[in-house]
């Protein structure tokens, strides 16, 4: 092997004043060209390693250890700002992952890519304009003409990190540093990121350096994994090595708690503790047997969905007296929503954020709302909720007419209908306690004090939350406790339905298996009907019954989940189910 | 997923630990120092402000219980005095004791500030609040509105102007000083709470409650006050300041606290004819006002890092 591109040794950083490193003896190396993916949960430390290698670490974090590459003399750790300043761009640059607050709001893109060029003082300048374009038209951006003199606000999350893409890579850099480039992005658009960051780093020959949470989309981009626990590295191999026989539990934990396909001998999803029993992702031949169970289930044919789900048999099971009771339980004819935006000063279009959506859920069901960003899947949550209003169109849970509801039949509804929200870290009041936090719907109906306690300590109990723990405030617990004490929240008050809005998307894959395995146990324990929306097909294949697919504000397809996934009739839905990462998949293109 | 790495967690406590399976060790948590609450250190600015309001507070609190002299005792023997054991800060032209004044006047600088700044926190923060509540329903928007924009017309109004209308139509004396001084400092304290409350109501924890059959005056009590506590209070910390700066321009003029009240503004009033001469005697309570302001100010710097999120993030740096 050739000299290596990136060396880092023994890299330890302790933050000042605390005698506990938060990164431990890191050593890795990166050969030119090659690519390497670095994955870890949230606290595994493999941001800071990107960080030591652009010299970009904050201050107050002390580093030791060695950090060399290739055309740079001396260790990156010690070198100055100066002379870093000239090998950020021309030996590494980054690719950040929020696309929305990378680029400044107020310059145009063409300026932005223009700036990294001009810094590094190699184009000359008449030569600038074709340089930015032949970038732009690099990333594949459509029209770069126009984009070249678009501000950033223009542009959507996709196109942006096109953008810093084209900017990491202006001046043919040796290195590039993705950390988590497509976490902030929707499936469709990430799958065509992935391509094009492959594709990008191939054609200027660059080593990459991808750092992720997310197995399966590290399994397409890379060559060599690392994975990283408590700012340690536990495992190195290849993408194969790791995949197919991982040698550190935490990395066979990580693989089997983000394998939404394949359940233990209860139904579970396989979390860090019950990971020994996990036998691999489903590879070709039980996944082709999936594709095919539509048309006949084979019995051979291992951890196909129909039979990873006893819970679910037992929601099919209920299900028929639910509809011999005739009238569904949630009833939407025809709803739409138009917002009208602007003041004085701006008109705006009106904005159509649901067009003719019609559904309904029988009592005991789960319903699965997918979609990406913006295809209105909140609005129609809030409708359902009662706390924003239809245009036109009617709904109907349980007895109340939502649309038309006086504010008394909304509190009616609303003591049958409660959230889980998607932030953990913003849905609890952080200046309650805990106890409060869960009691909160119990005073709304204006419940005794010693009794809520009780009720309060039992739900609690429910979603393995220590009741010991309950006179703390939210930021003593991680998030997924905090998700835990959003789902007592919720169900503290017994209601018939639950309404997930993506509870799980931020939360760590380890994480998720366990709040996923809690709903599913909840669910069928207080024999709730969910409205789960996700925009992850995996947790909803998981999860639902049935499905609705949104796209810009109307419905795609709709059916029973099985049959929409493994018999998509949409394009739509037939480029979702493709784009979205999985394991197997990933498994099968290292092949 | 994002890194939730900003969000205080402390490994130290004896939390349950998430999902750590007993085979791969204690989840170390978040990667970044920890920062419980009690961690944070206090800033410079805030221990300085503190000390200075404390001190403040401390000379007011003396007074009632011992001064050196008596503060209505004319003693012509001892007037236009410098430093001396007897007189520490010199007497002024009537023989009484500088000392003595600094000590009574602190009672009306604090005396005012509490009362202004009272008026306009309890009246100016459910003012915001009720703006915000009102603006997040279509049928509510003018109401809000039109508080907003009555409260931007008090803004506009000059307070020494209605501190001297009050003294006009009353009369001159610290009681309409006061009320002068917290009218004018109302439309402050509604615009920090409006803009708290809009942020709160914009978080899940509110519809979580909204979903969970809270009513609206619930919500404001039980998570907006709590959550804009910390902005309200930076606030008060500087309308605080900018009274004790009122008070002394109002008794200056003759408009604020009359004879024969000692007060901050008045020796510098009185000290006007002696300032070649006896240059100390606006010197002192030239001073005092200076450092009651900077404490206070000092102080609702020092409370704004600590309340304000965006600091937080910051870490012990």
């Amino acid at each position: 092997m050739a000299e290596n591109l990136l060396e880092i040794c023994d890299l330890t950083i302790t933050p000042a004043g605390s005698t506990t490193a938060v990164l431990e003896g890191v050593s890795l190396t990166l050969a030119p060209g090659e690519r390497v993916g670095l994955i870890g949960e949230s606290g595994s430390g493999k941001s800071l390693t990107a960080q030591s290698i652009m010299g970009l670490l904050p201050e107050e974090l002390n580093a030791s250890g060695t950090v060399t590459l290739d055309g740079f003399s001396g260790n990156v750790l010690a070198a100055r700002e100066k002379t870093l300043a000239r090998v950020r761009s021309k030996l590494v640059s980054m690719v950040f992952q929020e696309p929305m607050s990378a680029l400044n709001p107020l310059m145009r893109i063409g300026d932005q890519i223009a700036e990294a060029l001009r810094i590094h003082g190699e184009t000359q300048r008449p030569r600038m304009r074709g340089r930015v374009l032949q970038l732009l038209h690099d990333v594949h951006m459509p029209s770069p003409e126009s984009a070249r003199l678009a501000y950033p606000h223009q542009l959507s999350g996709g196109q942006r990190q096109r953008v810093m893409l084209a900017i990491a890579l202006a001046n043919s850099p040796r290195l590039l540093i993705c950390d988590e480039p497509t976490t902030a992005l929707d499936v469709t658009v990430q799958r065509h990121m992935l391509d094009l960051i492959a594709e990008r780093v191939a054609t200027v020959r660059a080593g990459l350096l991808f750092i992720t949470h997310d197995l399966a989309v590290v399994a397409g981009v890379c060559d060599r994994v690392i994975v990283m626990h408590s700012g340690r590295i536990v495992e190195t191999g290849s993408v194969r090595e790791i995949f197919a026989n991982p040698q550190h539990e935490y990395t066979r934990g990580l693989l089997a708690s983000s394998d939404l396909e394949s359940t233990d001998a209860d139904g579970k999803l396989y979390t860090l503790r019950t990971a020994l029993a996990y036998s691999g992702p489903t590879t070709s031949a039980t996944a082709s047997a999936a594709s095919a169970a539509h048309t006949s289930a084979p019995a051979s044919a291992a951890p196909t969905s129909a039979e990873t789900k006893p819970s679910g048999n037992r929601a099919a099971a209920t299900a028929p007296s639910a509809e011999g009771l005739g009238a569904p339980l949630i009833e939407v004819s025809g709803v739409s929503k138009l917002y009208r935006s602007g003041g004085l000063l701006r008109r705006k279009a009106p904005v159509q954020a649901l067009e003719d959506i019609s559904f309904s859920v029988h009592a005991g069901r789960r319903l699965g709302i997918v979609g990406e960003s913006g295809s209105g899947k909140t609005t129609l949550l809030g409708i359902l909720s009662g706390l924003d209003r239809p245009t036109t169109g009617h709904v109907r849970v349980g007895d109340v007419r939502v649309d038309t509801a006086s504010s008394q039949a909304l509190r009616s509804l609303r003591e049958n209908l409660q959230f889980v929200f998607q932030d953990p870290f913003s849905s609890l009041d952080p200046r309650m306690r805990v106890e409060d936090i869960v009691a909160e719907p119990l005073v709304a109906q204006g419940m005794a004090r010693e009794e809520r306690r009780a009720k309060v300590a039992d739900m609690l109990a429910a979603v393995d939350i220590d009741t010991a723990s309950m006179r703390r405030y939210p930021h003593q617990f991680s998030g997924g406790q905090r998700q835990r004490i959003s789902i007592a929240r919720a169900l503290v008050t017994r209601p018939q339905i639950l309404v997930a809005d993506e509870p799980v998307s931020a939360l760590d894959v380890s994480v998720r298996a366990q709040v996923l395995n809690l709903l599913t146990d909840l669910v069928d324990e207080y024999a709730l009907t969910l409205l789960f929306v996700s925009h992850d097909l995996g947790v909803v294949k998981h999860l639902c019954s049935e499905v609705i697919v949104m796209k810009d504000g109307h419905i795609v397809e709709a059916g029973a989940t099985d049959a929409v996934y493994s018999d998509p009739q949409q394009d739509y839905t037939r480029d979702l189910i493709a784009a979205t990462p999985s394991l197997a998949a990933a498994l099968e293109a290292a092949r | 997923m994002s890194e939730h790495q900003d969000q205080p967690f402390d490994p130290n406590l004896p939390v349950r630990v998430d999902d750590a399976g007993p085979a791969t060790g204690p989840n170390a948590g978040p990667a970044i120092p920890q920062r419980g609450r009690g961690r944070r250190r206090l800033s410079a600015s805030m221990i300085i402000g503190a000390s200075l309001v404390v001190l403040v507070f401390a000379l007011a609190l003396l007074s009632f219980i011992w001064t050196p002299y008596d503060p209505s005792v004319i003693d012509p023997a001892a007037r236009l005095q410098s430093s001396s054991l007897d007189h520490p800060l010199g007497t002024d032209r009537f023989g009484r004791d500088t000392l003595t004044w600094i000590m009574y006047g602190a009672r009306i600088t604090l005396l005012v500030g509490i009362v202004a700044v009272g008026i306009a926190l309890l009246v100016g923060t459910p003012i915001g609040i009720i703006a915000a509540l009102f603006a997040q329903y279509p049928w509510g928007m003018w109401i809000g509105a039109v508080i907003m924009r009555a409260n931007d017309i008090l803004l506009a109004f000059p307070a020494l102007l209605l501190a001297i209308i009050f003294a006009a139509v009353f009369q001159p004396g610290t009681g309409p000083a006061m009320v002068a001084v917290g009218i004018a400092a109302i439309p402050g304290f509604a615009r920090v709470a409006r803009s708290g409350t809009m942020q709160v109501l914009s978080s899940e924890y509110v519809r979580a409650a909204r979903a969970s059959n809270r009513s609206t005056p619930a919500i404001a009590v039980v998570h907006v006050l709590p959550n804009i506590a910390g902005m309200v209070i930076v606030q008060a910390s500087v309308a605080f300041a900018i009274s004790v700066l009122a008070e002394a321009g109002l008794s200056f003029l003759g408009l604020g606290t009359q004879p024969p009240v000692p007060s901050w503004g008045r020796m510098l009033q009185e000290s006007q004819q002696f300032l070649s001469t006896h240059p100390e005697l606006a010197l002192w309570p030239g001073l005092c006002i200076a450092l009651a302001v900077l404490g206070f100010n000092l102080l609702g710097d020092g409370l704004r890092d600590r309340f304000d999120p965006k600091m937080e993030a910051r870490g012990d740096g």
